[in-house]
């Protein structure tokens, strides 16, 4: 069975075409990158795709589900986790309400605790920093606090948009190889949504590139960082 | 000094109710950015099914508990019936921030219009169920009752129940989360629809609350509880709009401060001096006491 099938996906601002028919398929267990520049649609993909936006056109399916026009509380239900752009944490509340928000649906409490103990052990400077607000913390810090809350629902499939944004460069460093070892670890599948072209590629099993709402280039990781045309256009250098 | 203490009491008891109405306001703006004017009118109806209560059992408890669920209720369908629709229908444009709040005036003057319909426009005494005769020391006799005691420990029993929600329980994560960032409290799961109706209940049983024991020591009308809906707001306002505590502040502040007016300057001043309190609190903290300063784009 397919993992993530999106076909002829099509999806307005408006006036504004954002998606002009998007097709790809992600396999159980994959990480794929989207990789775009701002504009190219990246975030309005990931945003269609965990309930938050409606998409005009297309379908998409989760392991053969359909997931279109489904509400983002009801999608994270059936394992699909979306980290939103730019450190999505609530800063008012405190680390361990934060993360509590993960597991808040779930019924198996004892699962709840277990797995917050997981991700605690996998980003220790949270465990360090439980009863500050989230606005206390550091970027690097926030992203494993969103990356740490979304775990505690048990996805299946996490939709990552721009984890590095805003970043020092050795913290993001850290945020793709923790990425890495987390889908290795849960078997999660990962649609990462990225401008830092490389860093993405270089933990991707595939690449999508999307310009202006449509995808120019798809290939596995490896094709698209060694083809020279796409370096110049796409990937930056 | 004698004076001062009495002042000070007095304040603290009047400080409870306009808390408990900003705590109705805050709630509500919270969960819906509404301001919800209906707020008096829904208080004021659960404040005559009280009434109604008390006059067929003689039992304040009773009357108390009634007109506190059926506060709770009148939210719900206000949110579900009235808001929801509104929300749906007029979703973008500056109309989209007003639609609700002419929609809260409306529903104000429709509660006033019912009431009147079933229990007439004149007065109806309320009569209180503990004594309002102020307590004696002594020679001297304080304006503090034991109706007055009643209101403070009501109204601190009904903030401990709500901080104990909010601060200790799923239910209270859910709502605080929904109120701060409703879309990253969505991707965790929580049904902010929900959750946004039960701001609503809760905003509904306070404001009840607050009509009910304000009510005895005062005959009640259909607009008897319209002042008690702006010290709410303006304390609301002083207390940062955003926050719990800071409603509960402002609303204290504002009972004190009135209080203290009263005794030593006299009545006709306590609507100026409301305002005046108001514009002093805003001009040195725009944000309120508890607001945050960011600017939030919910």
């Amino acid at each position: 069975m397919n993992g993530l099938t999106v076909k002829d996906l099509v999806v307005d601002h408006g006036a504004i075409t954002a998606l002009n028919g998007i097709s790809f398929t992600v396999e159980p267990g994959q990480l794929a990158a989207i990789i775009g520049s701002n504009g190219a649609g990246k975030t309005t993909l990931l945003r269609t795709l965990s309930g938050l936006k409606q998409a005009s056109g297309g379908s998409a399916q989760w392991l053969g589900e359909n997931i279109l026009g489904k509400k983002p509380e009801n999608l994270v239900r059936h394992g699909i986790s979306h980290v939103s752009e730019g450190k999505s944490v609530i800063p008012e509340l405190t680390v361990a309400e934060n993360l509590a928000l993960g597991g808040i649906w779930r019924k198996d409490k004892k699962d709840v605790a277990a797995v917050t103990n997981e991700v605690l052990e996998l980003f220790p400077r949270l465990g360090e920093r439980l009863s500050q607000r989230a606005d206390t913390l550091s970027g690097g810090e926030r992203q494993m606090l969103a990356i740490g809350r979304a775990l505690i629902s048990r996805p299946k499939l996490i939709l990552l948009d721009e984890p590095s944004l805003g970043l020092a460069p050795l913290v993001i460093e850290q945020i793709f190889q923790t990425i890495d070892q987390l889908r290795h670890k849960l078997g999660l599948t990962i649609v990462l949504v990225e401008q830092n072209a490389m860093s993405a590629l270089r933990i991707a099993d595939i690449g999508i590139i999307i310009n202006l709402g449509k995808i120019v280039a798809t290939g596995t990781a490896t094709e698209l960082i060694n083809d020279p045309a796409l370096h110049a256009a796409y990937l930056g250098y | 000094m004698q004076q001062a203490i009495n002042a000070l009491l007095i304040g603290i008891s009047n400080g409870f109710i306009y808390s408990l109405m900003a705590l109705a306001l805050v709630l509500v703006w919270r969960s819906t950015r509404v301001i919800n004017f209906a707020q008096a009118g829904q208080a004021i109806l659960s404040t005559y099914i009280a009434f109604e209560i008390v006059t067929r059992t003689d039992n304040f408890i009773l009357a108390f508990i009634g007109g506190v669920i059926a506060g709770a209720l009148v939210g719900a369908v206000v949110e579900i019936l009235l808001m929801r629709t509104l929300f749906k229908h007029v979703s973008d444009g500056p109309v989209a921030a007003l639609a609700p709040v002419i929609a809260s005036l409306g529903l104000l003057g429709l509660i006033r219009s019912i009431i009147g319909m079933v229990w007439g426009n004149d007065q109806k005494p309320f009569f209180p169920p503990v004594s309002t005769n102020g307590f004696t020391f002594g020679e001297t006799t304080v304006p503090f009752s034991r109706m007055n005691l009643l209101i403070v420990l009501g109204a601190a029993t009904v903030m401990i129940i709500f901080t104990l929600i909010f601060q200790k329980s799923n239910l209270g994560l859910a709502l605080r989360a929904a109120a701060f960032q409703p879309e990253i409290a969505r991707l965790a799961g929580v049904r902010v629809g929900e959750i946004r109706t039960i701001g609503w209940i809760f905003a509904g049983a306070a404001g009840a609350v607050a009509g009910i024991l304000i009510s005895p020591n005062d005959a009640i009308t259909p607009y008897s509880l319209d002042s008690l809906l702006i010290f709410g707001f303006v304390a609301a306002v002083i207390g940062g709009l955003e926050s719990l505590t800071g409603a509960v502040v402002g609303g204290l502040t504002l009972g004190i401060g009135l209080s203290f007016i009263l005794t030593y300057i006299g009545t006709s001043l306590i609507f100026p001096a409301t305002f005046v309190v108001l514009a002093l609190v805003l001009l040195i903290r725009p944000q309120g006491l508890f607001g945050s300063k960011a600017a939030r784009n919910a």
